[in-house]
């Protein structure tokens, strides 16, 4: 049993401007029936510029449905401008607080605003410019961008609070290193690597890639050259952990009983990667 | 609050009266050390040997194969890694995907250690694997097979007396954590079924938390556990836990009867009224084989909306019940059971849990039928998906 305020169940019972609106002026949707929680947002603008009625659909827990009813009281009379200040943290205060692992229903209600506000400026629908926005957690859906507006807005210090408040690195755990540089390099730590990961320009050798890049790496080109040649038997293979020069890999499916499943990691898997990063002495390992 | 209407039987049940009247004068007056030289003290030993005796008679077996532990968690962690440790670093430990986090974390566990674990699925409707298994079984060295005899979230049952046979012929050891089908199904007879360890726990059976039995064949080759003293045939060290073996004992002796008795029809019964009435929701779908199924458990989802949300309106009509969804778990991914059984994203998230007990009646179920359709539609009107 979740420790809700007073106000969370309030806003849980009684739910405030459930529904659509007619001809909204903006509309923004974030979340998936897949990853367990959704939320529709749309508004409509009086002839003062103020948002004079907002409407909300959500699919979630109790806390999703208090953070979208309370953003959407919170939000009514204000100017476009004066919403688009409104953050995750103020969701949450206006709340009386949430349970830090539901603090993402907070942030997905920011979200939705986001969007919706962006969908009336420019009529996209899509959520985000994800245009140099790297996709972090495959999960979840997560791209840096997101994950960056939560460690700054909340002072986010852990990798474990990023995935209380994005859910990124909730599900595999495939990105928690990748969220780990992103939290070195937003609060000036010396990250690891530094300069050769930097210079994105030049394609650097393998071992001079950050962790977090040497996955997004290798996980390319799993896709790309070892994923579709597996599949062909009913099999898979996920990225466990990549240190140095050693990747760990898990099979799945028909792979994961198979006899020879060692040939497979050699032969295709460990060739195809030395090929592709152009790294010779990488080292293929299976995990399980 | 509304009359309690507790429905959650999977997770823990009520202490009977029974149990509790049969445990009480070890607190107050006979609270003696059983190792005890003098009569104050080592006349409690009867008392746990009598209820030892009792546990052995509803298991079908010998008194001195039966191991008072701390729960069945402590009883699933002892059978696997004091038999890997038997086995030496060779063993293969073959479980499967749906087991209680009491066997997954210590597979996993093995599994970093170096360990060769196999992980077997099972078919859309919950069931066993059988051909994995047996391609499993057929694999070269000592292994220990751990697989539970019904699973918790859905009640599926597997057929432990066919493959604790296979695993026999194969040579492999084999252990069943029986935590939910003890005192659920009739048929959890030692005497019949050749398994070599078997688990489970007081507290879903009427007793209170705080005791477990591990049941050891004679001749099985496990470590002990808990080492620093001669207690349970130098098994399992710690001064015997006088009150909740003696209330264990007499809640097998209970669920003897029960077994036999014609409760298990009459809850089964309870739960069809219960399932049928919930299939009236348009939409709604029921997880797991409706055969292979334990008599007390109903997993249904009801798509588009989620189930920490309908837990907390439950809760507001005085039903308790559990969610397999993500928001309950306190992780972020929905039921570990649901995945493996590839259950639509739809069913994931939505997912409630019914579990039934012999206290269960009439005006339990009737409550959640009262309650559900409205809380179903509440949360359709609130969810983008629900039209």
């Amino acid at each position: 049993m979740w420790d809700y305020s007073e106000k969370v169940l309030d806003h849980f019972h009684h739910p405030r401007n459930v529904g659509t609106i007619e001809n909204p002026d903006g509309v923004g949707e974030v979340g998936a029936l897949a990853c367990g929680d959704a939320l529709k947002l749309m508004f409509k603008l009086g002839p003062d510029g103020r948002i004079a009625d907002v409407k909300f659909q959500t699919f979630g827990c109790a806390s999703a449905i208090a953070s979208s009813s309370a953003l959407t009281e919170m939000i009514k009379g204000m100017t476009l401008e004066e919403a688009a200040k409104v953050t995750n943290a103020d969701i949450a205060k206006y709340l009386d607080g949430l349970p830090e692992q539901k603090m993402h229903c907070s942030v997905m209600g920011m979200e939705a605003l986001e969007a919706a506000i962006a969908n009336y400026k420019t009529g996209d629908t899509t959520v985000r410019e994800l245009k140099d926005d790297p996709l972090v957690c495959t999960c979840f859906n997560v791209h840096e961008s997101e994950i960056v507006e939560a460690i700054r807005i909340n002072k986010l210090t852990t990798v474990e609070q990023v995935t209380n408040y994005t859910k990124a690195g909730g599900a595999c755990g495939k990105c928690k290193g990748a969220i780990q540089a992103i939290l070195d390099r937003e609060l000036g730590r010396p990250a690891a690597d530094s300069p050769a990961a930097k210079a994105s320009s030049a394609p650097a050798s393998f071992a001079d890639l950050s962790p977090a890049k040497k996955v997004l790496a290798v996980e390319k080109a799993l896709e790309k050259l070892v994923r579709p040649a597996l599949a062909v038997d009913g099999g898979d293979v996920e990225l466990v952990d990549v240190q140095g020069g050693r990747v760990q890999i898990r099979f799945l499916g028909h792979c994961a009983h198979c006899m020879a499943a060692h040939l497979t990691q050699d032969g295709l898997v460990q060739a195809k990667l030395r090929e592709e990063l152009g790294a010779p002495d990488l080292v293929v390992e299976t995990v399980q | 609050m509304s009359e309690l209407h507790y429905l959650d039987n999977n997770a823990t049940t009520m202490p009977a009266p029974e149990v509790v009247d049969a445990m009480m004068p070890f607190f107050r007056d006979r609270w003696g050390n059983a190792s005890s030289m003098y009569e104050f003290g080592g006349s409690v030993r009867r008392d746990v040997e009598d209820a030892r005796a009792k546990v052995a008679a509803f298991l079908g077996c010998e008194p001195r194969e039966v191991v008072f532990t701390s729960c069945g968690s402590e009883s699933d962690n002892h059978a696997i890694f004091g038999t890997v440790e038997a086995l030496g670093p060779g063993a293969t430990v073959i479980t499967t995907k749906v087991e209680h986090p009491a066997v997954i974390q210590p597979c996993k566990a093995l599994e970093q250690r170096g360990v060769r674990v196999v992980w077997l699925p099972v078919h859309n409707d919950g069931t066993l694997d059988m051909d994995a298994y047996k391609a499993a079984l057929a694999m070269p060295g000592p292994k220990l097979v751990t697989m539970m005899w019904a699973n918790n979230e859905t009640g599926v049952l597997f057929p432990i007396p066919e493959c604790a046979a296979l695993a026999k012929a194969a040579g492999a050891v084999f252990h069943t954590d029986a935590t939910q089908a003890v005192g659920k199904i009739d048929g959890v007879d030692m005497a019949k079924v050749p398994a070599d360890m078997l688990s489970f726990s007081g507290h879903k059976i009427h007793a209170p938390k705080g005791i477990g039995v591990l049941f050891v064949r004679r001749g099985t080759p496990v470590r002990p556990f808990l080492l620093g003293g001669h207690q349970e045939s130098g098994r399992r060290a710690g001064t015997e836990n006088v009150p909740y073996i003696v209330g264990l004992g007499k809640a097998c002796e209970m669920a003897a009867v029960e077994v036999r008795d014609g409760t298990l029809s009459r809850i089964a019964a309870l739960r069809d009224r219960l399932q049928a009435g919930l299939l009236r929701i348009p939409d709604t779908v029921v997880n797991g084989n409706l055969e292979a199924r334990l008599p007390n458990t109903l997993n249904v989802s009801f798509p588009y909306i989620e189930g920490e949300a309908m837990l907390y309106h439950l809760g507001d009509a005085g039903v308790c019940a559990s969610s397999g969804s993500a928001c309950t778990s306190g992780s972020l991914e929905p039921s570990h059971v649901l995945r493996a059984m590839d259950a639509p994203f739809t069913s994931l998230h939505g997912s409630l849990r019914f579990s039934l007990s012999r206290y269960t009646n009439d005006a339990d179920v009737d409550a959640v039928l009262d309650a559900m359709p409205g809380i179903v539609k509440t949360l359709r009107e609130l969810s983008p998906y629900g039209h």
